[in-house]
């Protein structure tokens, strides 16, 4: 699949999602009187759009930001301040439907309820939920990914690990959804068993079409199944671009240096810079300017003022120098 | 090392309880546990049948006679066989602990884990409440409510029950607290399932193991206080046969006619112990430490 | 490669382990023979069920007491029986000639007690220094791992930490008594990735430094191919192939191996299906008589009914593989 192939594919596809300047920030110690004293700024001014039948790939590590995203995406949490456009389906229904699946299949599943209820709850949520109507439901998405129906009646810790993010993906399905969020969803998988997954949902994206948007600190995952890649820090979009670009040929120095620290199949590992920090700055007290600056070595005359995104539809950073 | 069970069937009712006889067997105390429950359930429900007299049958002739073949337990001092009030006694004493500790659990339960889903200012209110509730003695307050209502059955069992509920509901909230942690939780409410969704679905039956051993270990002092209370009059009036009341009625005999006090005092102490003994092997048997194979 | 004495720091041998069941007993470990030399970087590369973390916590004598059971095997930690060591012996054995370090620091460090204390608990306990030479020597310790205000580090709480400082605390606290042997499992799982790869740099620094060998089991072979100098791969409790890494991941001999390897994402084009080990991990409850790798392997004979033994390659005595196969050689 070539990049020019990539393109053509994002370009038509109609916008079903839009950020503009999305801030979310959330108070923390409150005083005595219960005022905050501070605030955690989780996002801090994130320009996205989400194309139909497209997987968006978010890179980042801890503290950039990406769980508060995927809240966002999923309306467990309002923006402080900039909007979240949803485009309304063709069927004139209200906003589209968002499911996701979640990192950690063991504490998703409820322990105590047999699958086929785990699968349409979704569903049974929102009330309305004849017991019939739901098994046959469940029965159909199950077999979609690969769950033998007679296992309905099972409940998950008989199933191993694969098994279980199978019926994760199957409750995101049941309710036919346009989008869905998929956080770091092969990371508690054994190699194998994630193989098998991640075949799986390039499966059901070409059948139903889906849209994804796979949250992931696993960069070989998010090459192998991305379209385009949106890396973040410190709760900024940093460097967007298709996959291809952003991760061959990365020009943002943190994504650089991201990259350079994967650990690839027969590269050894260069000792240098142990001492240079590594870890995010907090998000209390954002940085002046740019906030890579202090762990970047291309540092110059106009980083100390807040660098915004430079580039074309294809590739955009968040840098002066590099932009 | 998880068990993939894909391949396996499920198991069958059959192995499922030689899986619990072979955990049962490996602790004497609660097979004794358990075997005095039984007895004593056989006895409660079996009781017209094994009884060598009718309860309430007076027969002055034979006032305060001691152990005999035809009066096992000897008689009280209006001539009616102590066996066999001692028997359908169990109907009172230990029907009264089982209802209200299962009510109290219920109601406690329930309340809990709204409680604990609801949050904010109904869960403070609630708290405080259960606080108020859990600060005055509890005999004391029985008392107080038993007199205020008036003295019977159905009154001394509203206030055990009422008495009851507050250490379940602190019990069920701190369970809902944590659970509503947990990724299934974070998931229903992706789905955008509301309060009673999350208490009916998800929270209930988590919060259920620790309630349920917290429910076994307390049947036992249920049934205490019920014969407590049938002790200083409050609960089943006479001529209903009911332990606390003969073992109070016993004191007034009890120098020249040990069999009085003591064969109802002797039920209560075995009855408890068992009980207690049951719910101490049933809080094993939940422990992690088996979930954890 | 580095140049080692004779006698391998560590030494199992022919290991086979179980954990009694209701029924059928869990064979964690079935015959599993490995060892470690002076100043060598070793890794055990498996998935679940494959007995690495087994291995690992039974080297320091770690499980439960009696929740499992020596069939078969010996195990010998410098030139000492690790399995009949007494409770005794092993608290000096732990932390002063073998420490190990965890995922998890997070829950490998009490959370009710400032770092310095932990540290200083555990230098006092195996070298009989004061207090201030303890706390002088923690102070370098963590200077050493590269951490910039080691007096704030002491003083603080762990989860006023961040991951990776945590691990490079408990990086710090596992070289102070310079052991012979590290265990590392899965140390940096659970961290970001370019923290993860300082770590992995501090790690083998000080190991190179004080000659102390590693044995790192991990899930990542791609870490492992980054980091280790030889490599045991793990199934269902047993060693199926082992040798020099680069050897290992360049022509792999076991199916199982190949089959790990061609399932990484980047072993395809972007968007093409991925290369994937039919079936699942068998249960170790009821393991099968003969290969336990047979039902998923696309090469499976009648012969695999019978168990292969570790054969060595080419008359490597270092190199061996675990199946019936002859050797492939590289294309």
């Amino acid at each position: 699949m070539n990049i020019a192939a990539i393109h053509t594919v994002t370009d038509i596809a109609p916008e079903i999602l839009r950020l503009n300047d999305v801030r979310v920030r959330f108070p923390v110690s409150n005083d005595w009187l219960g005022r905050p004293k501070g605030h955690a700024h989780a996002l801090n001014g994130i320009d996205l759009e989400v194309r139909a039948g497209e997987t968006l790939g978010i890179v980042g590590e801890s503290g950039c930001g990406k769980s508060t995203l995927a809240q966002l995406l999923m309306g467990l949490v309002a923006p402080t301040s900039g909007e979240l456009n949803w485009v309304a389906r063709k069927n004139g229904e209200g906003r589209n439907n968002v499911q996701i699946v979640f990192q950690d299949p063991q504490s998703s599943l409820d322990p105590r309820l047999p699958i086929w209820k785990i699968i349409t709850e979704p569903l049974s949520a929102r009330g309305n939920a004849p017991r019939a109507k739901m098994r046959d439901i469940a029965a159909k998405v199950a077999s979609q990914v690969g769950i033998r129906p007679e296992y309905l009646d099972r409940f998950p810790h008989q199933f191993s690990g694969g098994q279980r993010q199978r019926i994760a993906i199957a409750r995101a399905l049941s309710s036919d959804p346009d989008i869905i969020v998929l956080d770091e969803p092969t990371s508690a998988l054994d190699i194998s068993v994630q193989a098998q997954i991640l075949n799986l949902l390039a499966e059901l994206q070409r059948a139903r079409n889906l849209t994804y948007i796979l949250i992931s600190h696993n960069v070989s995952v998010v090459r192998h199944m991305a379209n385009r890649v949106a890396v973040m820090y410190l709760g900024q979009i940093v460097e967007l671009g298709s996959a291809g670009q952003v991760l061959d040929q990365p020009r943002h120095p943190y994504t650089r240096l991201l990259l350079e620290a994967v650990p690839r199949l027969g590269v050894p590992l260069h000792a240098e810079q142990i001492a240079a920090p590594t870890e995010l700055p907090g998000n209390r007290q954002l940085p002046e300017g740019c906030f890579f600056r202090e762990r970047c070595n291309l540092c110059t005359g106009g980083c100390e003022k807040p660098q915004a995104m430079k580039g074309n539809e294809h590739h955009r950073v968040r840098c002066h120098v590099k932009g | 090392m998880s068990a993939t069970l894909t391949a396996s069937r499920r198991p069958r009712w059959s192995e499922k309880l030689a899986y619990l006889a072979y955990q049962i067997r490996r602790s004497p105390l609660t097979m004794a546990g358990l075997a005095i429950t039984f007895i004593v359930l056989l006895c409660m429900v079996f009781a017209p049948w094994l009884a060598s007299h009718a309860p309430n049958a007076l027969n002055l002739a034979e006032r305060l006679a001691p152990p005999s073949a035809e009066h096992w337990f000897g008689t009280d001092e209006v001539g009616r066989d102590l066996f066999s009030r001692v028997l359908f006694g169990s109907q009172q004493s230990v029907g009264v602990g089982l209802f209200v500790a299962f009510a109290s659990c219920f109601i406690g339960g329930l309340l809990g884990c709204f409680s604990g889903v609801i949050g904010g200012r109904f869960d403070a209110l609630i708290m405080r409440l259960m606080d108020i509730m859990l600060s005055v003695p509890s005999l004391v307050l029985i008392m107080a409510l038993a007199a205020a209502l008036g003295a019977s059955l159905f009154n001394a069992m509203l206030a055990i029950t009422l008495v009851r509920i507050p250490s379940y509901v602190r019990l069920a909230r701190g369970q809902a607290l944590s659970i509503r942690q947990m990724g299934y939780v974070k998931a229903a409410q992706t789905f955008g399932a509301g309060r009673w969704h999350m208490v009916h679905w998800h929270v209930a039956r988590n919060a259920m193991p620790p309630l349920l051993v917290q429910l076994s270990l307390d049947i036992g002092s249920a049934i205490l206080m019920a014969s407590a209370l049938g002790f200083i009059g409050l609960g089943a009036q006479q001529p209903t046969a009911e332990w606390g009341a003969m073992v109070a009625t016993g004191r007034n005999y009890i120098l020249d006619n040990w069999w009085y006090s003591t064969f109802p005092g002797l039920a209560i102490l075995i009855t408890a112990t068992g009980f207690n003994l049951l719910g101490d092997g049933v809080r094993d048997l939940l422990d992690p430490r088996q979930q954890g194979k | 490669m580095t140049m080692h004495s004779s006698t391998p720091v560590l030494t199992i041998n022919n290991l086979s382990l179980e954990f009694p069941a209701y029924k059928n007993n869990v064979k964690a470990l079935n015959g599993v023979s490995l060892h470690v030399n002076p100043g060598e970087i070793v890794g055990v590369v498996g998935e679940s069920g494959s007995g690495k973390s087994v291995t690992a916590m039974l080297t320091m004598r770690l499980l439960p007491e009696r929740s499992y059971r020596i069939t078969e095997g010996s195990l010998s930690m410098l030139n000492r029986d690790m399995l009949a060591a007494s409770e005794k012996e092993l608290l000096q054995i732990r932390g002063r000639d073998a420490a190990m370090i965890f995922q998890e620091p997070m829950t490998a460090l009490n959370p009710t007690r400032r770092i310095g204390r932990q540290m200083l608990d555990v230098i006092i306990h195996h070298q009989k220094i004061s207090a201030s030479d303890a706390r002088q020597k923690a102070i370098a310790l963590l200077r050493d791992m590269h951490i910039a205000s080691p007096e704030q580090v002491l003083e603080s709480y762990p989860f006023e930490l961040s991951g990776g400082m945590r691990q490079r605390v408990m990086i710090a606290l596992a070289f102070s008594c310079e052991p012979q042997l590290l265990i590392a499992d899965e140390p940096t799982t659970a961290l970001d990735v370019t923290v993860q790869r300082q770590v992995l740099l501090l790690l083998r620094e000080k190991a190179r430094q004080k000659g102390t060998a590693i044995l790192l089991i991990t899930h990542d072979m791609a870490l492992v191919s980054q980091f280790c100098d030889r490599v045991y791969v793990m199934y269902t409790g047993a060693v199926v192939e082992q040798g020099c890494t680069n050897e290992v991941m360049g022509n792999p001999q076991h199916p199982y191996t190949q089959g790990l390897l061609s399932g990484l994402p980047e072993m395809v084009e972007p968007g093409h299906p991925l290369m994937t080990i039919p079936g699942q991990v068998p249960n170790l409850a009821s393991l099968p008589v003969g290969c336990t790798f047979e039902e998923r392997c696309p090469h499976s004979m009648p012969v695999c009914a019978k168990r292969p033994n570790l054969v060595s390659i080419n008359g490597n005595d270092q190199r061996k593989s675990a199946c019936w196969l002859p050797v492939k050689e590289l294309s």
